[in-house]
């Protein structure tokens, strides 16, 4: 298969225009190369790339002789330039070029876990340098730490074997050991995941790195399943579907953190407070969330959620009311013994 | 853009790269196809005149380095060309495993504000004959995610020139407008940042970019400012984040199985008939009250008694304010 040609929305006129520009130098560079191929490695089509050729080849020196204009041989299949018109270089970086490479390569130079960070940095200090005065932009870049975990689990993920690991999973409160075939780690905001197939779930899920707490490296090499499709994160690690829960809650002005952090599907004034609604993925996480953000909230909807969250506090008040050295109201009598 | 016009540009370019002399528009007219006009007709020469604005504004857009001057000292018309040194990439030696890591730099932007930027500048340089292979990987990688705010600030930053905002912190209930004379934007721990000198509070300050709200608008001339010299601007950011010393300890009884989440933190863990005894290291008492109120029955607090008065207090708001709206409600 070869790759989609359209990499998002239809080519504007100066896209072809740099396209053009590029063309010249890219097949100077490359004497005798397959249309196919410079057309693959280009992304546009075949056809595109012929009618490009055909363009340069009525363009050139003035005079616009038979000596003055681009001129290039066909062999088949293959491309070769023979004249360039002095188009033999392509353009200088932009400002904007120069600082999407300069950042992301300043990232990836900052990323724990990355392999060969080596070969990074020589070749964030060779295009800082072609771009000259242009990354005087001043952009820095420090990410988390270079932990033991992270770079653990990465060489582990490169290594390409099934995994073994403890689990923390903070919207049911529960540490679970599972096995997972690994696709690829990646960092978004700041947390490493380890994005894999989950042999207990049978899916496709992504595992933050701080919340492995441990890992065990399996004899069997990593299989993921056909069926398994990597998550589209363009929108964020947690994109809440419309089928989970939505819960609302007022909140005071201490709490309006709540809608930087969360995704919200609605927030309003409510006199000096907010109402804030959020899809959760388990009403079990909202009752920790809701206690834990304390006095200043209350649940709006739903009503489980406000007589969970009332039947708690009560029954944890319950537990304090008695005598210390009784055992709390939740587990029934002391007799369950030493474990 | 018409293939006629496309084909006019690129005919322009590579005659401006080729004289050394500065031509005129007339010149021009003169000698690139496309532009053939009767400059003595006023309204032909007028629509030249636009075509050829329309082109140089094009080709400056590209970041074709258009050079204008006069030929000579007794030319009183400007001339354009474009000296080769400026317009051409400068050789960038990079070695197979250093274009891979270029090349997976430039898709981390797959989804985010300078994309188009990072694939046009890799496509330069595969133009330079750098070879990509697209297969690499680093073993892991970054999705770079940035606010609309990312790419005015920059270039404001670069440029040297004031901006004013509009910013909003969650907890004032209005944005209030900012100045500020922009040294640099940081990324810390996957959240991006400008540090700068805010003018109106004439002190240093840093910004979120995502509260920044509405365009970011550029009030001063370039160059309007410096930069302290050697700023470090990560340091500016990380001041008020930086890492916690966990020096207190508090005992709490967990249920049994329960909590596994405050399991994960404890420094030390004992069976006990009824649970197990957690000791969990902590810096900001409030901060761990909430964290154990969220747990309800599940936990209880043994030690220090502060910590176990305040997890009280809040248990007992939150029950009053919730029995309140349950006995309103009717719930259920």
């Amino acid at each position: 298969m070869t790759r989609p040609a359209a990499r998002g929305g239809p080519r504007t006129s100066a896209d072809r225009l740099a396209r053009l520009l590029n063309l010249v130098p890219y097949l100077l560079a490359r004497p005798g190369i397959e249309i196919a191929e410079a057309a693959r490695d280009l992304g546009v089509t075949e056809r595109q790339l012929r009618e490009d050729l055909e363009l340069l080849w009525v363009c050139g020196l003035p005079g616009y002789g038979p000596g003055d204009l681009i001129d290039m041989a066909f062999d088949g299949d293959r491309v070769t330039i023979t004249y360039d018109a002095g188009i033999d270089r392509p353009l200088r970086l932009t400002p904007d070029e120069a600082l999407a490479l300069v950042v992301a390569l300043r990232m990836l130079a900052e990323t724990p876990g990355v392999t060969n960070r080596e070969a990074v940095e020589r070749a964030l200090a060779k295009i800082e340098s072609a771009a000259g005065d242009l990354v005087g932009a001043p952009v820095a870049v420090r990410l988390p730490g270079d932990t033991e975990r992270v770079r653990e689990l990465s060489a582990a993920v490169e290594r390409g074997r099934a995994l073994r690991i403890t689990y923390y999973t903070a919207a049911r409160d529960e540490t679970t050991e599972r096995i997972i075939d690994p696709l690829r780690m990646l960092m978004v905001g700041g947390r490493a995941y380890v994005e894999a197939w989950c042999r207990r779930v049978e899916g496709v899920r992504l595992f933050r790195a701080d919340r492995i707490d441990a890992v065990t490296e399996l004899d069997e090499p990593a299989t993921v399943p056909p069926q398994a499709r990597r998550h589209d994160l363009s929108d964020g690690v947690f994109r809440p579907s419309p089928d989970l829960p939505l819960i609302t809650l007022r909140i005071g002005r201490g709490e309006r953190w709540i809608t930087e952090y969360y995704p919200c599907e609605r927030v309003e004034a409510d006199g000096d407070r907010w109402l804030v609604s959020l899809r959760v993925t388990d009403l079990g996480w909202a009752r920790r969330f809701v206690l834990g953000l304390g006095p200043e909230v209350t649940v709006v909807a739903p009503a489980e959620l406000a007589e969970q969250v009332r039947a708690q506090a009560a029954a944890a008040l319950e537990a304090y009311a008695a005598p210390v050295g009784a055992a709390p109201s939740v587990d029934p009598a002391g007799e369950s013994g030493p474990r | 853009m018409s293939r006629n016009r496309t084909e006019r540009l690129v005919n322009l370019v590579i005659c401006l790269l080729s004289t050394r002399r500065f031509l005129t528009a007339a010149q021009i007219a003169a000698t690139v196809p496309g532009y053939e006009h009767d400059p003595g007709d006023p309204k032909e020469h007028e629509a030249f005149q636009r075509k050829f604005e329309r082109d140089k504004a094009e080709l400056r857009e590209l970041g074709v380095p258009l050079e204008t001057g006069t030929a000579s000292v007794f030319d009183a018309e400007p001339g354009y060309r474009i000296a080769h040194r400026e317009y051409a990439l400068p050789d960038i030696p990079l070695e197979p495993d250093e274009a891979a890591a270029v090349g997976i730099a430039a898709r981390l932007w797959q989804h985010a504000g300078l994309a188009a930027a990072a694939s046009s500048g890799l496509a330069k340089l595969r133009a330079a004959g750098v070879d990509v292979d697209p297969q690499a990987t680093l073993g892991l990688e970054p999705m770079m995610t940035v606010d609309p705010a990312f790419a005015p600030l920059t270039a404001a930053a670069r440029d040297r020139r004031e901006v004013g905002f509009d910013y909003r912190v969650p907890d004032r209930d209005a944005p209030s407008r900012r100045r500020l004379q922009p040294w640099g934007v940081v990324c810390w721990r996957g959240r991006w940042y400008v540090v700068g000198h805010d003018l109106d509070r004439g002190a240093t300050r840093c910004f979120r970019l995502s509260r920044v709200v509405g365009p970011v608008r550029v009030i001063g001339q370039p160059g309007g400012f410096e930069p302290p010299a050697g700023v470090d601007l990560i340091s500016h950011v990380a001041r008020w984040s930086g890492p916690v010393e966990r020096t207190g300890r508090a005992t709490v009884l967990a249920a049994p199985g329960r909590a596994a989440g405050l399991r994960r933190w404890a420094v030390r863990t004992e069976p006990v008939s009824d649970g197990d005894l957690l000791t969990l290291p902590y810096a900001d008492p409030d901060y761990l009250a909430r964290q154990l109120v969220g747990y309800g029955p599940d936990v209880r607090v043994l030690d220090p008694p502060e910590l176990r008065d305040a997890v009280i207090q809040r248990l007992k708001e939150i029950a009053a304010r919730h029995e309140e709206l349950v006995v309103a409600g009717g719930a259920r």
